[in-house]
């Protein structure tokens, strides 16, 4: 029984639409490719040993001085420098888009959390490397208490039937708790300055974690692509999928697993006080203006890797420290976004 | 999802034996605590049949229609959907379900009806990808429910009955047989209301299967088949007319002292 239905409302033209879904396009496309640059980069640089890898790394890094040398900055003929970027790169594409489920689950304060729970980890590496000694990266160590302070959080939320604000809050702060306690007993054994993981700081990105965050981030893509729907049907109508008999459980604890992984790689760019600020503010902003689910997944990416550019070009030429150039960066976009949909609004209401 | 495709192909190939009941609920008791919510209910909702389940406020509706869908467990008895074991169901296509909180959702999450109707497919479809035959269908659905036209639209931007359609289309797009609906026109005008509930009879009359809560008495004696009464214990289950003639109303609804009428 079609029945008529008054559409008069739609405000964007066609022409419009199409226009912005160009622009999308190019944004993701640009993303892409400059993704593939930057694996491309980690995988020279961490192949150069082998014989016919080195020529191209050698290649690779020419063409970064030719790059220097046409734009005039001191920037791309540095492999550390390309180890930074490519770290930033990723985490503009991985964190909004585990983002936009959590945000959309509710959830946003669970990266927040999670990241406190790493930074507990980051005191049990640094702890453990100065005990035993040479264990290299602290975010190993980071990375797996943030798994299974994930696997706690989803154990409270079960139980507790809710991402309550208070078993969230009891997990923040006392990870956060146990991380000082073990940070100020291991000043006693050796110095450790945590500043950095504390606040975000470029110059810890080293070739190691730029390859864990290459390897993390292709593992988090992967999984959200096979997982998408089950994972869209969650976020969207969390009981609908469990009497469509979705194993909504595994999917929960498989996106908060997600998370810790993205959040202890985003950890050294960003900083524990602020990671969380990358899952959520591009989210926000894309939320603010789009017309579709996939639209918002797109958006955010396109959101974070602006952020990244602009908050790594100012935090690069201005020395300035990574995450909080970042984050303002992203909140600018965020502001933009708002003013953008309220020009919408305005336009529907004088329509 | 080949557990799904089984599980489906199981239950349908049920000719040759006495078709089962779409639900088929024996003793069933369950309780928060100590407070009991649901007490000993017998009740079986024949294939085809159109469901009237009221009560009064908190006399255990939503609860009972928890159970029947495996959100909640029993604490004693046992529910059977379509003949098998509520637990171990696993054609959870076969089910639509408009929740209470899906009803009240505006919601910031931008989804498009047409995304949304899609997530019927997805128990289908499990980790691959949707064919030409998922969009034919989802297409169809829209346009059974008489929403072709709002597909690119964002959810939230619907009225409530509209939104009531969008998620009626998600059930069909997921060949559910069996339709459960929870005061599914809460804040919806009474025009759009009239109209959505023309079109759960037409469903009907195609073979799905309803089980309406509504608040709203009238509504029900008007539309339902059958009507179940419940306050924690059942009160009443037959058909419309016996029900009108029982005193079963005026007892369960008595039962917590509340105000019978619940007209707008």
């Amino acid at each position: 029984m079609p029945e008529t239905i008054d559409t008069a409302g739609e405000t964007d033209t066609h022409s419009s639409i199409d226009r912005r879904l160009a622009v999308e396009m190019v944004g993701l496309v640009l993303t892409g490719a400059v993704t593939a640059v930057m694996l491309t980069f980690i995988a020279l640089n961490w192949l150069q040993a082998y014989p016919v890898v080195g020529e191209w790394y050698d290649q690779f890094m020419i063409a970064g001085q030719w790059m220097d040398y046409y734009l005039g900055t001191n920037v791309f003929q540095w492999s550390f420098m390309w180890q930074q970027m490519a770290t930033g790169v990723l985490i503009g594409t991985v964190a909004p888009l585990i983002g936009t489920f959590l945000v959309h689950r509710e959830m946003a304060l669970i990266g927040e959390t999670l990241a406190h729970t790493a930074f507990a980890g980051v005191a049990i590496g640094f702890a453990a490397g100065s005990l035993v000694g040479g264990i290299g990266t602290p975010l190993y160590a980071a990375l797996i208490v943030s798994i299974f302070g994930a696997i706690g959080v989803q154990w409270l939320a079960e139980r507790t039937n809710t991402y309550g604000d208070v078993p969230i809050a009891i997990m923040l702060t006392g990870s956060f708790a146990v991380g000082t306690l073990i940070i100020s007993w291991g000043r006693g054994q050796r110095g450790i300055s945590i500043e950095e993981y504390l606040f975000g700081d470029l110059s810890i990105v080293g070739a190691e974690s730029a390859r864990m965050m290459a390897v993390l981030s292709i593992v988090v893509v992967a999984i959200v692509l096979y997982t998408y729907k089950q994972l869209l049907f969650i976020t969207f109508d969390e009981q609908a999928a469990r009497v469509a008999r979705l194993n909504v459980n595994a999917y929960n604890t498989l996106l908060i697993v997600m998370t810790a992984v993205v959040v202890v790689g985003s950890m050294q760019v960003l900083g524990v006080i602020l990671v969380a600020g990358m899952l959520v503010i591009p989210v926000a902003a894309a939320s603010q203006i789009s017309r579709g689910f996939r639209e918002t997944i797109y958006l955010s990416i396109i959101f974070g890797q602006l952020s990244i550019a602009g908050g790594l070009a100012l935090a690069i030429s201005q020395s300035l420290p990574s995450g909080g150039s970042i984050i303002v960066v992203a909140i600018a976009i965020y502001l933009l976004t708002i003013a953008a949909s309220s020009r919408q609004v305005m336009a529907i209401s004088t329509h | 999802m080949s557990q799904i495709e089984s599980a489906r192909t199981n239950t349908f190939d049920d000719g040759d034996r006495t078709v089962t009941p779409a639900v088929d609920i024996r003793d069933v008791s369950f309780a928060y605590g100590d407070a009991p919510v649901v007490k000993d209910v017998t009740l079986t909702i024949e294939r085809g049949e159109f469901l009237g389940l009221i009560g009064p406020n908190g006399s255990g509706k939503t609860t009972l229609l928890h159970l029947m869908l495996g959100l909640l467990e029993p604490d004693s008895g046992s529910i059977d959907l379509f003949g098998e074991p509520v637990s171990s169901f696993e054609a959870g296509s076969r089910i639509g379900y408009v929740s209470q909180q899906s009803t009240n959702r505006g919601g910031s999450m931008p989804v498009t009806v047409r995304e949304s109707v899609t997530m019927g497919r997805f128990a289908h479809a499990g980790h691959a990808r949707l064919t030409d035959e998922d969009t034919t269908i989802v297409e169809s659905a829209l346009e059974t429910v008489g929403i072709t036209d709002l597909g690119d639209r964002l959810l939230n931007e619907l009225s409530g009955g509209q939104r009531q359609r969008a998620y009626i289309a998600r059930a069909l797009a997921s060949e559910a047989d069996l339709l459960a609906l929870d005061e599914p026109t809460v804040g919806v005008d009474a025009e759009s209301r009239d109209s959505f509930y023309r079109l759960l009879d037409s469903l009907n009359d195609d073979g799905i299967t309803i089980i309406l809560i509504e608040h709203d008495i009238g509504v029900v004696t008007d539309r339902a088949s059958r009507i179940a009464c419940i306050n924690t214990e059942l009160f009443h289950h037959g058909d419309t007319e016996s029900f009108v003639e029982s005193d079963a109303l005026a007892e369960a609804y008595g039962a917590t002292g509340q105000v019978v009428h619940h007209d707008h």
